[in-house]
């Protein structure tokens, strides 16, 4: 198992005393740790059982639970495109093959230079606007190649 | 005195582009050194006119749509600021057909108020409903939600005065309302809208639930691919703790009420209500057997309050106005309105609210006016990733728990996603049974490994390996699905493949 950077315990065990007098704080400690350092480092699982009095297989198990929480960095850019049924009627299959092929990666992988990771969603609720992505937490509806390019161009000059 | 303008700040209509239309308007006001008052309030819920921009004039609020950053200067240039006529004209907003056909009583203030604006909110009818049950015995007020015959919105339609009466009747220490606010089923979003659009109504309901059976503690647990809502239900917590409409003496009534916000984590299975109590505890959300139920032994084994964000987001107008004002909505045992959701492949997509008892040719063709890309309809998925696919021909069902239930379909949460007839029904079953694979929590092995298997049987037949043989298998697993399995997901999640199976047969050939 890999051992977290001093600071990075730091830091983990700073949001646990944040938390842990909430009832049931596992979840929200395991959110604040991904806000903080961007994915829930192997490392963190025996700070946060050792802090919590969890086990660790608990906190594993929590952590591999739920597809939101991530144990590996990610890029810079998540991109999560919505494959569930209401983007798949607007053509959602299609624009998740473009954008394997633009980015030349299939889901759940991040580009060779750490800009973009792909991942897919099930459900944005903006499925009055499909075909439907979050990057980095900003919504996008009515999306098609053509318009998904224009989006991963901008943020390339941007970074 | 400054005009107030509206750009909706509600997540598909930034998804459309609503926040670039927002600084336009500010940026050519200041050019203009026009005085203009922006709110971003929530959406319509015409999200086929999304961004729809509103102008307050001395009569009444004139809408625009869908205006597009680069439409801003020729707006001003026709005067919108005082109502000007402009190719996006849409005239009054009442006045859209599409709107003005609903009967909005849940969503009564959504698109019309600052969703942030306790003061909004109140001059809008908001808090009258918590006004009254204050005056009302617990007793009383479960009598009321009972009498309006509202039943479970997130889709199980069970009856919410029986639950609430159940909690009610427990001595306990501590009890809790949680709010179920995991809204996963493709094709729903009136949840996500009700809490960017109207916060406090969801916050007012859950104070109401609190009154009425002596729980002093809520909790949203809301997932967590809903940033948008996140930030609006915590500005809005804020501002009602702020106005003493939550805490210790909640409208100087001397009664506590405390409530937060908790996010899930990207798992489906969350909105089955007993794992979502083991979320809300900081567990993996694996499903609860039950008896007990979560009324007697529910969150942290307290007697617990579990509704959707619908559900409790329509008590305080039956407290306000009534129950016999509520239940005169509505047709049989499906009393009231229902947000409904138009989506996927559909012109006029969006939420609209009517009584129950409509039909779905109404809904599909006269309000959303057909498919998108204007291709015949060839099925409807109803309730979401769980629901039966439905053919043209039971078009002529009313939307109604029983009526759909008696053609092999369920409501739900009040999704309808269209597929025109370019959907391939094969691919749509196996999708069905692929997202039960990657959504199972794993402890029932129907689900588990129902699901996974189900998925390689499709295989099968699409590869043209023993079709005949396979089909049979398939219709075999699903029924050990359906029976077998703990909850709702392995026990749903075949529904829409037999519907499949039995409407587009055709589909399910091998393919070169």
């Amino acid at each position: 198992m890999e051992n977290l950077p001093s600071e990075q315990s730091a830091a983990v065990r700073r949001i646990v005393a944040e938390h842990k007098d909430r009832p049931g704080p596992l979840l929200e400690v395991l959110h604040a740790i991904q806000t903080s350092l961007g994915y829930v480092p192997e490392g963190a699982v025996p700070v946060v059982a050792d802090e919590l009095n969890l086990s660790r297989a608990e906190v594993h198990g929590v952590v591999s639970f739920y597809h939101h929480f991530r144990r590996s960095r990610p890029g810079a850019h998540t991109v999560s495109l919505c494959q569930a049924e209401a983007c798949q009627s607007m053509g959602a299959g299609a624009l998740a093959e473009h954008a394997q092929r633009r980015l030349g990666i299939r889901f759940h992988q991040a580009t060779a230079d750490g800009r973009f990771s792909l991942e897919p969603i099930y459900c944005l609720g903006n499925c009055a606007c499909s075909p439907a992505a979050m990057i980095d937490g900003r919504l996008y509806g009515r999306l098609t190649p053509e318009a998904f390019d224009g989006l991963i161009e901008g943020f390339k000059s941007a970074t | 005195m400054s005009t107030r303008v509206f750009v909706p700040g509600d997540a598909g209509a930034l998804s459309v582009g609503a926040g670039e239309v927002a600084s336009a308007i500010a940026a050519e006001a200041r050019r203009r050194g026009a005085a203009l008052e922006l709110v971003r309030n929530g959406s319509r819920g015409a999200y086929w006119l999304e961004p729809l921009v509103e102008v307050q004039t001395p009569r009444e609020r004139i809408a625009y749509g869908p205006v597009r950053a680069g439409d801003v200067p020729s707006l001003f240039a026709a005067g919108f600021l005082d109502g000007g006529t402009h190719p996006l004209s849409l005239g009054l907003t009442d006045s859209i057909p599409w709107l003005r056909s609903q009967q909005r009583l849940t969503f009564e203030r959504v698109g019309i108020i600052d969703p942030t604006s306790v003061a909004d909110y109140v001059k809008h009818g908001g808090y009258q409903g918590l006004e009254r049950a204050l005056q009302l015995s617990g007793a009383q007020i479960v009598q009321a939600v009972t009498a309006a015959g509202l039943r479970g919105r997130g889709g199980a339609a069970f009856p919410t005065g029986i639950k609430w009466k159940t909690v009610l009747e427990q001595r306990a220490p501590q009890k809790y309302v949680t709010c179920n606010a995991d809204e996963g089923d493709s094709g729903t979003f009136a949840d996500r809208m009700l809490m960017e659009g109207d916060p406090l109504s969801l916050i007012e309901g859950m104070t109401i639930a609190g009154i009425a059976v002596g729980a002093t503690q809520g909790y949203i647990y809301l997932r967590a691919e809903y940033p948008h809502a996140h930030a609006a239900l915590r500005a809005a917590i804020a501002a009602a703790y702020q106005a003493k409409y939550l805490g210790a003496d909640v409208a100087g009534s001397g009664r506590r009420f405390d409530l937060e916000v908790r996010l899930g984590a990207g798992a489906y299975i969350c909105g089955e209500e007993t794992s979502m109590l083991e979320s809300l505890e900081g567990r993996r959300g694996e499903v609860r057997v039950r008896p007990p139920l979560p009324a007697i032994k529910g969150l942290f084994g307290r007697p617990t309050i579990v509704n959707n964000v619908v559900t409790l987001t329509s008590v305080p107008w039956i407290l306000a106005h009534g129950a016999e004002a509520y239940a005169s909505y509505g047709m049989g045992k499906s009393r009231g309105t229902l947000p409904i959701q138009l989506a996927g492949n559909i012109r006029r997509a969006g939420l609209v609210e009517r009584a129950f008892g409509l039909t779905l040719r109404e809904l599909l063709y006269d309000i959303g006016g057909g498919t998108a890309t204007g291709r015949p309809i060839r099925a409807v998925q109803i309730g979401g990733p769980l629901g039966a696919y439905v053919p043209p021909a039971h078009f002529d069902t009313a939307v109604d728990y029983e009526a759909l239930a008696a053609v092999g379909a369920m409501l739900g949460h009040g999704g309808i996603v269209v597929f025109d007839d370019t959907v391939d029904m094969a691919r749509m079953a196996r999708y069905a049974m692929e997202f039960c694979a990657i959504e199972s929590c794993g402890k029932c092995t129907p689900c588990r490994i129902g699901s996974t298997r189900g998925v390689e049987v499709i295989d099968r037949i699409l590869a043209g390996i023993d079709g005949e043989r396979n089909v049979q298998l398939l219709e075999e697993l699903c029924e050990t699905m359906v029976q077998g399995s703990l909850c709702g997901l392995g026990g749903m999640a075949p529904f829409p493949v037999q519907s499949a199976l039995k409407y587009f047969r055709e589909d399910f050939r091998a393919r070169v």
